[in-house]
């Protein structure tokens, strides 16, 4: 505890630093490899595991099951339509998950009734799907046109607050990021993309434009009266309020993810999967990656941004004169600042 | 505000957020009392298993369906499957293109047919019309009394088509109640007995009325309409007569078979039942008109006692949704059980708790005393929620899905964020050097700013999900919505003020070990130290001060005040050397003056 606070303190006062603006070359490069790597992977293992809303298909869950076999619910299957593919699994202690590929409606009705006779249990325990071929893609549509519109919406609203579109652009990047490495991450690893993770993709959108703007909101504080500032560069001055509110982005970001952890941990042990799993898996890699690109993405995007800018490159220019004159390096350089990589030295 | 104390502000801040709780409460409470709410939200079919499914509309021709066929559809699938004897059932559009029907229980075969089929409109000749009532038994004419008909009807207003069976049935018939809506279709060849049928409501008003019909064959299917609209009915001199009509309108099949009919009927002197004709919906007749004309243009116009602005507009929108018949296929259904919604229901109230608890447990790590007044902000946030949630579910039936029950335990991280920025915000200007009720003065402008910006962003992001996106996305952006605001009036009305309070406290003012606001953790010694002794004000820290000290961790210390000398911002450098300056102007100044440079 003293320590975290210390270390707080250590942060606000420019003591500790981390290089989140002047190392951007390094973080871009990593959050490309990332990218890349998890896109190749993707295709790899051929697209998206896209779950039976999106491709159409039948879903039982049988649950308070005694006998958990696997052919019994295959068997119910083809009762039904005799070249029926089933997957059947037994996804959490007593519960069955059987999973068909096209099928009218008539007969997803007829296999949720033999999967009662198959597993013996009555109809209250058996849980049933349909979806239609076109579904999917009616949801994917409507998801499409809502980020259309946040997007513009958002991007209109933080321009008006910041008073500068290049802000409003960076964090936009920034989230376009963090939506492409989650479906990345949701590509490279198989997990199942539900409806239920698409919600949680859409939240994602939010929450990193959210954490965005409380970082922004403290760049915006520190930079305002940044031409008075003989000491610190305009990039300086972006970095010290990232690091001044990386306590905050910790802290935020460990409690979004506990009772998001917490769904998940109960959903993979008791539940098996389901609406409440799939959000909270999306919102969990979201989080993090979120809280990421803030810091190594969003942040140093916009002091790039505005490095060509007149009145940034005056001040750093006096700034730089001022520094030169005075011999002596700012103390950052020598925890990080890349001296080879003057990035706001516009 | 401003121009009273922080601390009556505060505790009239408080007062106002309780009576909004109590007046919440009193309200549900009312609902309660009178069995018309529950303290409980009301649940979705995922959580207490039902039937819901998406039904995409489809025409025969692929034509697009606007929203106002949509709507007509709703309320054509609303009326058959109440009439079906399913209880409790909801039909609803979702978005421009899907309709979605959410019941109870697995619906029967007959259910799911009626839902999916397309309404049934045409126009068919009237043979005979009667009260809607049965004729009662004693007074029924014998089957066999009936006259015969002479021959095999020729056309669709032979009334050869009058068979004693069908005058049987005709007497027998009862036009009081609606419709089985699942019933066998009209055969569209033949005649057939058929009701319109009336609510009370309607008699009373004048507005409708119960009879009886013996029709012919289909004459002209609803198809063939082109459209329908309503209006105020104009002589031929312009005047508008200030009597609402239909204006209805054919395709060229359609003119020329409506000239057909007008022809035939039209010659029967007025009063005889065989002048009308009846326009029938799913085989309930929707009005009955005398044919007035010859319309040899496809133009027609319907009028009649008891025609308003309402039921012209009723009937209208009714005649031009039969020009399209609608049916539906179902994109998605779920048939949920009750026992594995409750578990889902359980286990996510679980996880919400156990989410929860580890919140607590981290602020109180990070945050110590102060962390317990998250943990009172979120609880706080968690009634209203609740409270509104459940007054949601009496006034606009709305019902608390699985999405939505996760989108209010994510909403337990967004909602202690608001702390948490606060909370930053006063350590920073404790760190810069501010006194306790002052740090927490000044923090507070900062962060309200911050916490509007991004709330903000949260509320759009909600609005946009919830008016654009289709299935169970709705429900969750709605509780995150509805989460968002709950954390602005908490973080506003309860979070602040307490924490305005809390700062006058000797325990947090004080800047106790436990507070979480301990002014040496954060760099800084308090002003007032307890026991009446107050902080000296030193001069900015130089190496000098440091001398006597010796070890790693001195050093390091030393370094640091150094690099904080330099990397002060623009404020702390002028109000540092106003310090040096002039030791004896207290901290209350140097705070006034950085806010004044801030608002440049």
């Amino acid at each position: 505890m003293n320590r975290f606070a210390q270390w707080g303190n250590a942060l606000y006062t420019g003591h500790k630093s981390y290089p989140f603006v002047q190392r951007w070359k390094t973080w871009f490069a990593a959050a490309a490899i990332l990218l890349l790597v998890a896109g190749g992977l993707t295709l790899m293992r051929g697209g998206f595991n896209l779950g039976i809303e999106f491709r159409g298909g039948s879903e039982f869950v049988v649950s308070s099951v005694q006998n958990t076999d696997v052919a019994a619910g295959e068997q119910a299957v083809r009762d039904v339509a005799a070249d029926g593919i089933a997957t059947v699994t037994n996804i959490a202690p007593g519960t069955m998950r059987v999973q068909t590929e096209r099928m009218d409606d008539a007969q997803t009705l007829q296999v949720a009734q033999n999967l009662q006779d198959a597993y013996g249990v009555t109809a209250d325990h058996v849980t049933s799907n349909f979806v239609g071929p076109t579904w999917g893609a009616a949801v994917s549509q409507q998801a499409l046109i809502g980020l259309v519109i946040f997007v513009v919406l958002v991007t209109l609203f933080m321009a008006l607050y910041f008073r500068t579109w290049k802000m409003s652009l960076a964090a936009v990047i920034g989230m376009l990021y963090v939506v492409a490495l989650t479906a990345g991450i949701y590509g490279a690893t198989g997990f199942e993309v539900t409806p239920s993770a698409v919600i949680g993709f859409l939240t994602i959108l939010s929450y990193a434009l959210y954490d965005t703007v409380v970082v922004f909101d403290k760049i915006r504080e520190n930079t305002q009266t940044v031409h008075e500032d003989a000491d610190r560069t305009f990039a300086e001055n972006v970095n010290l309020a990232v690091n001044q509110t990386l306590v905050r982005s910790i802290t935020t970001s460990v409690v979004g993810i506990l009772p998001v952890g917490s769904i998940l941990f109960i959903g993979a042990g008791l539940l098996g999967a389901g609406t409440l799993s799939d959000i909270a898996l999306a919102i969990f890699v979201g989080i993090i990656v979120g809280t990421m690109a803030t810091l190594f993405i969003q942040a140093p995007l916009y002091a790039l941004l505005r490095r060509g800018d007149g009145d940034v490159t005056d001040h750093d220019g006096a700034v730089l004169a001022r520094r030169e004159s005075s011999g002596r390096a700012p103390e950052g350089a020598t925890e990080g600042v890349d001296g080879t990589e003057p990035a706001a030295r516009a | 505000m401003a121009s009273k104390t922080p601390a009556s502000a505060a505790r009239r801040t408080l007062t106002w957020l309780g009576a909004l709780i109590a007046l919440m409460a009193v309200v549900l409470g009312i609902g309660v009392a009178t069995h018309q709410a529950t303290w409980a939200p009301r649940l979705a079919l995922d959580l207490e298993g039902g039937t819901q499914m998406v039904l995409a509309p489809e025409t025969a021709g692929g034509q697009r369906v606007t929203p106002e066929q949509l709507d007509q559809a709703v309320e054509i699938i609303r009326a058959r499957v109440d009439g079906s004897g399913v209880a409790e059932a909801e039909v609803a559009t979702q978005g421009a293109e899907n309709v979605v029907v959410a019941m109870p229980g697995t619906p029967d075969e007959q259910t799911r047919r009626l839902i999916q089929a397309s309404a049934d409109m045409e126009f068919r000749a009237v043979l005979q019309s009667g009260p809607a009532e049965p004729v009662a038994e004693d007074q029924r004419t014998p089957k066999d009394d009936f006259p015969k008909p002479e021959g095999e009807p020729k056309d669709a207003y032979d009334p050869n088509w009058l068979t004693p069976d069908l005058l049987d049935e005709f007497q027998k018939t009862d036009c009081t109640v609606p419709r089985d809506p699942g019933a066998e279709p009209l055969p569209t060849d033949k005649a057939a007995v058929v009701c319109q049928t009336a609510t009370e409501e309607q008699i009373a008003e004048g507005t409708g009325q119960s009879a009886k019909y013996i029709v012919g064959p289909q004459v002209i299917p609803g198809t063939d309409i082109a459209d329908a609209t309503n209006d105020m009915a104009n002589t031929s001199t312009g005047v508008s007569t200030n009597q609402w009509v239909v204006n209805l309108s054919f395709n060229s099949e359609g003119t020329e078979k409506f000239r057909e009919v007008t022809q035939k009927l039209t010659p029967y002197p007025e009063g005889d039942p065989r002048k009308q004709f009846a326009i029938i919906l799913d085989g309930t007749v929707l009005s009955a008109p005398q044919s007035q004309a010859v319309i040899p243009n496809g133009q027609a116009q319907i009028s009649g006692p008891g025609f308003n602005e309402v039921t012209t507009a009723e009937l209208a929108e009714q005649l031009s949704y039969g020009a399209l018949p609608i049916s539906f296929t179902i994109e998605s259904e779920q048939q949920i059980s009750a026992t594995l919604g409750q578990d889902q229901l359980f286990w996510g109230l679980v996880a919400g708790l156990i989410g929860l608890l580890l919140v607590a447990a981290y602020q109180f790590f990070q945050y110590r005393v102060l962390g317990l007044l998250t943990f009172a902000s979120i609880i706080v946030a968690g009634v209203i929620t609740w409270l509104a949630i459940s007054l949601l579910g009496w006034s606009d039936n709305y019902r608390l899905s699985l999405a939505g029950i996760a989108g209010l335990i994510v909403a337990i991280g967004l909602t202690a964020d608001s702390f948490i920025v606060y909370f930053e915000r006063i350590k920073d200007e404790l760190r810069a050097g501010s006194a306790i009720d002052a740090a927490v003065r000044e923090g507070w402008k900062r962060a309200s700013r911050t916490i509007w910006a991004s709330k903000a962003v949260n509320l759009l992001a909600a609005a946009v999900l919830y008016f654009v996106a289709v299935g169970n996305v709705r429900g969750f952006a709605f509780t995150l919505g509805l989460t968002a605001i709950a954390d602005l009036i908490v973080v506003f009305w309860f979070t602040h003020p307490m924490m305005v309070l809390l700062s006058q406290t000797r325990f947090i003012g004080g800047g106790h070990r436990m507070s979480g606001l301990d002014p040496s953790l954060l760099g800084r010694e308090p002003l007032y130290k307890g026991a009446g002794r107050v902080r000296e004000f030193k001069t900015p820290p130089s190496d000098q001060t440091a001398q006597g000290a010796s070890g790693g961790a001195e050093r390091r210390r030393r370094r640091s005040r150094g690099e904080a000398a330099r990397r002060q911002t623009i404020a702390e450098r002028r109000r540092a050397e106003r310090e040096a300056a002039s030791p004896a102007a207290g901290t209350t100044t140097t705070t006034s003056q950085r806010t004044q440079e801030d608002g440049q």
